[in-house]
């Protein structure tokens, strides 16, 4: 922590940890409020109009705060990582600034059509605006995840000048099979947190017998749109990303699995505790074999341990990889149950009486949250060594010009900014949910 | 191919400065020009719409910058590290200001913002000019391309200079009353009544400030920065950019005397438009001139990324800007006309 180098890894890792947090809400709920203004405009009434401007008041309050940390995400590739921004700048300068030329503006025009024009617009303008931000938002998921796709599995360059990279292919890089399955992996995964929020506010309503019909139409949406996304992110997105890993970053996935023996028919670790001082894997409870079939499809298949790399090529914090990994699956499997038991109880409507269900899902709303957090830092840490896998050193990415003491400063100053953040946010937003669909929101009509 | 980058990036951080000059002004003349409560909701409303879509311009010029000159945007960005972070924390503060001061409804929340609303918006007006300042000054880049300026130094000009030295101060406070102007002639075009008159008289009055500062900064510049005169004397046709900019600041004071709030502002909007393309004008070929060496500065030759990249940057480049131009048509067409006191909204 006294480099500079740490300072600046910390510093992006803080900053986009909390960035995230907003967009991952926006992006499902965009696809949410998409459905229920769909409803509203197939003649289901003032009910899902009301539910959809009660959503886009929420939508509106992470929009902002996502707007506001996501500014810092783009210039930190210059201000804190500025030997990486020159030498691949001629590659992922496409992407980013695709991001806002595509999705940016796109967004921002829209989102305020879609927050002050609902008279002037009329029912299907309205409805083409929220179709807009809806689609601006994935714009936006698609160019982020594609800069990131470029940094685990890098395709489309060329050797350039001063050790750097040009660009080879810009279709190329668009289409980088990495792509393929990050993109919809991430933004399902946006979708499983944006449905469990949904069906944890209608939970809430329900459970403290407030706003009752609004609550039981947010449960049904969120549960069965939850669903279907939790299940997405198993199959065949998750599976297949695991797979990609296991072909391009061996050694990642061994270290993601605390698999420090190359065996054929390996096992899944359940629970477990890395230790690497004796390089083997605490109290475990696993599943045999089960690691060969997932990676290959054959039980009997040999899958490379830590073993099988130098030190030089594994990921440096092992541990925290481990965990960040199998928390992911863990929740994920556990939202599928949860999920799939609900959608079960919703026949008949028996679920909007089951209080312990609904308990259940009112308190899972932080956890999506948690596992799509511990999805990208599987994949940040999975990446480590390399900042671009196979190319570039983290330790050669940072700015030489910005030492330790500035760099601590400024991440000191987003803790602080943050931390004020977090405590307007919770307060709004509570207050919406607080005030509930009905009527025009929690300071009606005094918006400035 | 570098210099067609050059001109676009020009031209897009132009338009930034326009477009969100106006709501940035409008920030600055908050307090003074709205005194109700009402009349600051006016204010705020007459941006509503809009401030966040002017905002995307900084943010699809800097992406734009970082893949037509990468090395400019590393060596720049991690050079200006300290106020980029604190330009940073304004934005932060300022988005969330618009964002979230009316969902309150209490006697401390609403001043707390309109508060933190003028100051941020006031002083990225000066942290921008500033940063025009350091462009045309030069920054003390060494062999590799890199460079670190701290604050502020002895607030001189010479081998060490920091982010504002008494001549980056004079661009910023031009800036700063530059943008101040503007953005009481956009909230005299889109109000009605006591804060039209009274944003209508900021405007007249600050217009003699941006007169001076102009001229001050302006001569001032020529023996800064010795390449800009050399420029516009080289190549005489560039001279239509400060002429443009005179020309505007003309038609603010003409149109300022005969009530044109629409002329006034359109003046204001060539005014800024054309003071920065001088300014780009007269450092060309330079990105970043160099204080140190003139053979490290930063040019459109060796700080552009590779000629395949940028052609097909123009492929996407130039739909995905039309585009953009027609949501804003869009937009300030939907939002034409005066702020209303009650309307829509959630």
């Amino acid at each position: 922590m006294d480099s500079a180098l740490g300072v600046d890894r910390l510093h992006f890792a803080f900053t986009i940890t909390y960035h995230y947090l907003f967009p991952q809400l926006t992006m499902g709920l965009a696809l949410l409020i998409l459905i229920l203004k769909t409803q509203a405009l197939r003649g289901r009434g003032e009910h899902y109009n009301r539910a959809a401007r009660f959503w886009t008041r929420i939508f509106a309050i992470n929009f902002a705060m996502g707007v506001v940390t996501g500014i810092p995400m783009e210039f930190q590739f210059g201000t804190n990582w500025a030997r990486f921004a020159r030498a691949a700048g001629g590659v992922i300068g496409q992407t980013l600034a695709m991001e806002g030329v595509f999705s940016f503006f796109l967004e921002s025009s829209f989102l305020g059509a879609l927050l002050f024009g609902e008279k002037r617009l009329g029912p299907r303008g309205h409805w083409v605006a929220a179709f807009l931000v809806f689609l601006g938002s994935w714009i936006s998921g698609f160019f982020i995840v594609a800069t990131n796709a470029f940094m685990q599995h890098p395709v489309g360059y060329l050797p350039g000048a001063r050790d750097g990279l040009d660009l080879g292919s810009l279709w190329a890089l668009l289409t980088n099979p990495w792509l393929r399955w990050e993109y919809p992996h991430v933004m399902i995964g946006s979708v499983v947190t944006a449905s469990t929020v949904m069906a944890s506010v209608g939970a809430f309503y329900l459970v403290s017998g407030r706003h009752t019909a609004h609550g039981r139409t947010f449960v049904r949406l969120g549960v069965i749109i939850g669903l279907a996304a939790a299940l997405l992110m198993l199959f065949p997105t998750g599976d297949r990303q695991g797979k990609m890993v296991a072909r391009h970053q061996p050694a990642t996935l061994a270290a993601m699995e605390g698999l420090f023996r190359t065996q054929a028919g390996a096992p899944v670790v359940l629970v477990g505790q890395p230790d690497l001082d004796r390089l083997r894997l605490d109290n475990p409870i696993y599943v045999p074999r089960m690691l060969s079939f997932l990676t290959y499809s054959r039980w009997q298949a040999e899958v490379k341990g830590l073993d099988a790399f130098s030190a030089e090529e594994w990921p440096q914090n092992i541990p925290l990889l481990y965990y960040a990994y199998h928390i992911m699956v863990g929740l994920g499997t556990i939202f599928i149950a949860v999920l799939a038991l609900a959608a079960w109880r919703l026949r008949g409507g028996r679920l909007y009486v089951s209080r312990g269900l609904l308990w259940t899902l009112m308190l899972m709303l932080p956890f999506p949250y948690i596992a799509n957090t511990a999805g990208w830092l599987t994949a940040e840490l999975g990446r480590q060594p390399w900042l671009v896998h196979g190319l570039m050193r983290t330790m050669d990415g940072n700015s030489p010009s910005v030492s330790a003491g500035n760099a601590l400063f400024t991440l000191i100053g987003f803790m602080g900014m943050y931390t004020v953040l977090s405590i307007l946010f919770v307060v709004l937003v509570y207050r919406e949910i607080d005030h509930g669909p009905e009527g025009g929101g929690a300071a009606a009509g005094a918006r400035g | 191919m570098g210099t067609l980058w050059f001109c676009l990036v020009a031209a897009m951080i132009a338009a930034y400065v326009v477009l969100d000059g106006f709501d940035l002004g409008a920030g600055i003349v908050h307090l003074v020009a709205a005194r109700t409560d009402a009349e600051r909701r006016l204010v705020l409303r007459s941006i509503g719409p809009f401030w966040d879509g002017n905002e995307v311009w900084l943010l699809a010029a800097g992406g734009t910058l970082y893949f037509a000159f990468p090395a400019l945007y590393a060596s720049s960005f991690s050079g200006f590290y300290l106020p980029l972070m604190i330009v940073l924390w304004l934005l932060i503060l300022r988005g969330i200001a618009i964002e979230f001061r009316g969902h309150v409804d209490s006697p401390t929340w609403r001043p707390l913002w309109d508060a933190v609303f003028s100051l941020s918006s006031g002083l990225l007006a000066i942290f921008f000019g500033a940063a025009l300042g350091n462009v045309v000054r030069g920054v003390p880049l060494d062999a590799d391309g890199w460079f670190f300026e701290p604050l502020w130094t002895d607030f001189r000009l010479g081998p060490e200079p920091g982010i504002i030295d008494w001549y980056t101060i004079l661009v910023g406070l031009l800036a700063f009353a530059a943008l101040a102007a503007h953005g009481a002639l956009w909230v005299a075009l889109r109000t009605d009544g006591g804060l039209r008159d009274r944003a209508r008289r900021i405007g007249r009055l600050v217009w003699w400030g941006v007169a001076a500062l102009t001229t001050i900064v302006t001569l001032v510049t020529f023996r800064v920065q010795p390449s800009v005169p050399a420029r516009l004397v080289a190549q005489r046709w560039g001279l239509v950019f400060p002429l443009l900019a005179l020309a505007g600041l003309m038609v603010m004071r003409i149109a300022r005397g005969r009530g044109a709030d629409r002329r006034a502002f359109a003046g204001s909007c060539v005014y800024l438009a054309g003071m920065l393309a001088s300014a780009a004008f007269g450092v060309y070929p330079c990105l970043l001139p160099a204080v140190t060496d003139p053979a490290y500065a930063l040019t459109v030759h060796n700080a552009a990324a590779a000629e395949h990249g940028l052609r097909v940057g123009l492929v996407w480049w130039i739909p995905g800007m039309a585009l953009a131009v027609c949501y804003f048509a869009f937009v300030y067409r939907t939002f034409a006309g005066k702020a209303r006191p009650e309307g829509e909204g959630y």
